[in-house]
């Protein structure tokens, strides 16, 4: 998925340059996104057992994960933005897992 | 102990738009930027923690949550996927715009960003709509006739549906006033190359709220579909 | 490119126009965006708030004087209880010296002019009213008898006061919060003086910093728990309702999993302000800095890992309340290695006992003790014991009353010359510290010994025999009202009377006391440019030994 866009360079009041991403990028990343809703939609309909969630879910990271890195521009973002998006990401982790560490040694009758 | 001191660098800056407790455009693109991914942070939080009630109860009720689910219609949820995906590149094209400063494109594709989110209010009011003709709004009325021993937890998906997509909704309503003023801003021809902050970090909202649709359709529309 | 060298004694110019004269009239406050004036509104706003939930504290003590519940009733007392928690915390605690020092010298102390957002910042302060005036208007109406930790299913389906509203009031003051902590981020990278690199900030600003990630990190989460919460009671829609197979635990996970973060929010910027002053009165920089720094970021971080501390018996698992015990454990040691730090300073210094040096030793010793009981509760078979009794109530009002109080008071004197230009009088400071201290010892130490054996927290009788200590918690809990009163005389009649304070009455190192007293609206006429190392009071010494000894 990584390819190098040319960089159009904008001239701003000192040398940092903003990296303009070529809208042709843009267009590769909106129709890749159409595909993989076809595709989640479609799998949806097909008997993986346990694994629907796992594989929904992985869709719509791979799906996330391009409207961040390129809609986003993260893939050209200074190294604080990505330790924010990371952190975030591994913060409602923390929420999810310690939380669910409670529920899943719970004993609990499911259904 | 001496402080050496300079002159303000501000002095060789005098954009109109620059706030004077900043030494330079730069500085001032990069603090908005870095302040609206903080807020997104908060966003993140705020919708996981409710993606972990979400995800709590469906463990706990799986076979509701199907049974709810199976009232979702995945065609009118698909399409408003798609129309999300498409108003984020519009969203995208009106950020390139505005770095090349090609005004009437940036104007052209904020309106278009707004009429997508209007679409996908437009078609979410539908959907609500039927929901209430179906009673599936939680309450006294809820029904689901095709498994009413599960009913009693299948509201509980919809407490849910309608919190998180209620939520959403109301977020894109958020994401049309700020495109407003974006949208007048831009007719008043405010930004350039030099100064498109406004626009970018209105664009990294929209995206997010985008992303959180893109997790909510799967998690609310697509629950064992194949049984 | 013309340099000034700017003699921190000697300023170029003794201002006449500062941020507190120079523009006058009510929107003139009510519509600025100086950081410093905002601090000005923000400490008259939290000095109302900790007299209103101090006021609770007193009805309290009141009823508790006796055994018996002859003051009130209990659903009044439940009232008391709960607003006295909601007060001090949302309106006092997690804003206090983040909104109050923080506002007022983030900027200065990184040589910026301002926070990144200074309308944000005035909207943060908005906010936070908002949610006050909105629980004022609560205790007209009635009150609320939840707690303050609203707890379900007694807030959403049978309490009969207005949780409503002061849940959505708590909703609006967390965004205050959070907008707070989004502005002092963005600050610190964005905005630090040429050559002010991250460790050559003082340790003010590293705490400050690791408060404001919690304040981001944590407060949405909250925001959902009473978000939820309202639209149960409101809706009657059972997320946390049991009978329709809702899960009041849920509640409980989402309300801590921000309201132990939130105690961090509430103690690391009280010791940042314990390093500033332990710095400037023993003449000496912090011992071991970066340890100190990182344990900021760590205690922000590590304080995510154990919030079912507080729900050990609500039905939790045992093998999560082991794991979070375990976790518990960890957040010792960052706040434990700032102790040793502290004390380590002080070895060797040139250690004065001004009043804010007083409010910081008693602040190391009494959070070390509060901090050591919370240890205690760390362990599972400990608290299980001697949950909901008055251990508790004793470790956090060590903590939160010792620690972050005692530090707020510390961080007021030693820069109120700066904020007002005055200075308080020194004896009555030193007076009113020894009285704080000595009333606290005595209010709260006593409910050690109570909750071990066995006083429960939150009812308004209890059994004869612990009469004599809830006489002494309470006549020590009136002692400490005028220790607390006595700041309030003082500081008032120092803004008249008080002797006027030069940019540097303390002789301390820092970018703050480099500038006028009380300081220009923009803070500096020109950025400075940093070179040296934070607390470099040898340099500083030297210099004033060249000062002297030039003819």
């Amino acid at each position: 998925m990584e390819h190098k866009p040319r960089t159009i360079e904008v001239e701003s009041e000192s040398e940092h340059m903003h990296h303009v991403t070529p809208p042709s990028l843009y267009y590769g990343i909106f129709a890749a996104l159409l595909v993989l809703t076809a595709i989640t939609v479609a799998v949806a309909y097909v008997d993986l057992g346990w694994l629907s969630t796992p594989i929904a879910l992985l869709i719509a990271t791979i799906k996330a994960t391009l409207v961040i890195l390129f809609f986003m521009h993260v893939r050209w973002s200074t190294h604080l933005t990505w330790v924010i998006v990371l952190g975030s990401f591994l913060w409602l982790g923390v929420l999810f897992v310690l939380t669910f560490s409670d529920y899943f040694s719970r004993g609990l009758p499911m259904n | 102990m001496t402080v050496q001191a300079h002159p303000d660098s501000s002095h060789e800056e005098h954009h109109p738009r620059l706030q004077h407790h900043f030494e330079t455009m730069e500085q001032q693109h990069e603090a908005s930027q870095l302040g609206m991914w903080l807020f997104l942070v908060t966003e993140i939080l705020f919708f996981g923690a409710l993606f972990l009630a979400y995800a709590f109860y469906r463990w706990l009720y799986y076979d509701a949550f199907i049974a709810a689910s199976h009232h979702q219609n995945i065609l009118l949820g698909g399409i408003n996927t798609a129309v999300l995906i498409f108003s984020s590149l519009t969203v995208a094209m009106s950020v390139y715009y505005s770095q090349t400063n090609r005004r009437k494109g940036l104007i052209v594709m904020l309106i278009l960003t707004m009429v997508l989110g209007l679409a996908f209010l437009g078609i979410k009011a539908v959907e609500y709509h039927e929901h209430f003709e179906h009673h599936l709004f939680p309450g006294p009325n809820f029904q689901l006739p095709d498994a009413p021993g599960l009913a009693a937890q299948a509201q509980m998906f919809y407490v849910l549906y309608f919190f998180m997509t209620g939520l959403h909704a109301f977020h894109m309503i958020i994401g049309l006033g700020i495109y407003t003023w974006l949208l007048i801003r831009a007719m008043k021809g405010e930004f350039s190359s030099v100064y498109y902050a406004p626009i970018e970090i209105g664009g990294l909202y929209w995206h997010f709220v985008d992303i959180v649709w893109i997790f909510l359709f799967p998690m609310l529309y697509l629950i064992g579909r194949h049984y | 490119m013309t340099t000034a060298v700017l003699d921190p004694n000697h300023p170029l110019e003794s201002p006449r126009k500062n941020y507190l004269n120079r523009e006058y009239g009510v929107l003139s406050w009510l519509l600025t965006r100086d950081h410093k004036r905002i601090a000005i509104l923000y400490i008259v706003s939290i000095t109302l708030m900790f007299f209103v939930g101090g006021l609770f504290a007193v009805l309290m003590r009141l009823e508790l004087l006796t055994p018996q519940g002859d003051l009130m009733t209990s659903d009044t007392y439940n009232k008391m209880f709960t607003l006295h928690g909601v007060v001090m915390i949302f309106f006092f605690l997690i804003p206090g010296i983040p909104a109050v020092l923080g506002n007022f010298l983030l900027p200065i102390q990184i040589g910026a002019k301002d926070l990144a957002f200074p309308r944000l910042n005035l909207l943060s302060w908005y906010l936070f009213m908002i949610g006050a005036i909105g629980t004022f208007v609560v205790v007209m109406l009635g009150g609320l008898d939840t707690g303050w930790t609203f707890y379900t299913p007694y807030s959403t389906q049978y309490s009969n006061t207005h949780v409503t509203l002061v849940t959505l009031g708590a909703f609006i003051t967390g965004f205050s919060s959070i907008l707070t902590g989004l502005n002092f981020m963005v600050t610190v990278h964005r905005m630090r003086a040429p050559g002010l690199t991250w460790f050559r900030m003082p340790l003010f600003i590293w705490a400050l910093y690791g408060t404001s990630i919690i304040q981001i990190l944590a407060t949405p989460v909250l925001a959902i728990a009473l978000l939820l919460l309202a639209a149960e009671r409101v809706l009657r829609v059972g997320i946390f309702d049991p009978s329709i197979g809702g899960d009041p635990v849920l509640y409980q996970h989402l309300f801590w999993f921000y309201s132990h973060p939130a105690v961090y929010i509430m103690i690391l910027p009280a010791m940042g302000v314990v390093s500033e002053v332990i710095a400037a009165f023993s003449r000496k920089r912090v011992f071991g800095y970066t340890f100190v720094a990182y344990s900021s970021l760590g205690i922000a971080l590590l304080g995510f890992l154990v919030w079912a501390h507080h729900m050990f018996v609500a039905g939790i698992s045992v093998y999560s309340a082991l794991i979070f015990s375990f976790l518990s454990m960890f957040v010792a040691v960052p706040s434990a290695i700032k102790v040793f730090n502290w004390t380590f300073t002080l070895y060797k210094g040139s250690v004065s006992f001004q009043t804010p040096m007083l409010y910081a030793l008693g602040f190391i010793g009494l959070f070390a003790i509060g901090g050591v009981t919370g240890l205690f509760l760390a362990a599972l078979g400990l608290d299980i014991h001697v949950h909901d009794t008055y251990f508790i109530v004793a470790h956090f009002h060590y903590v939160m009353v010792g620690g972050v109080v005692m530090a707020y008071f510390a961080g007021i004197h030693f820069w109120w010359p700066k904020i007002t230009g005055r200075m308080y009088p020194e004896w009555w400071g030193r007076l009113a510290a020894l009285i704080v201290f000595l009333g606290f010892n005595l209010a709260f130490f006593p409910q050690f010994l109570l909750g071990y054996l066995g006083m429960p927290r939150r009812y308004h009788v209890y059994v004869p025999e612990f009469q004599v200590l809830n006489v002494m918690s309470s006549a020590g809990a009136s002692v400490l009202g005028v220790g607390y009163l006595l700041p309030l005389v003082y500081f008032i009649w120092s803004l008249k009377f008080g002797p006027k304070a030069g940019p540097n009455p303390w002789g301390a190192v820092g970018l703050e006391w480099t500038i006028a007293s009380p300081p220009p609206t923009e803070n500096f006429h020109e950025t400075p440019a940093v070179r040296w190392e934070a607390y470099d009071y040898n340099a500083f010494e030297e210099a004033q030994r060249d000062r002297a000894g030039t003819p």
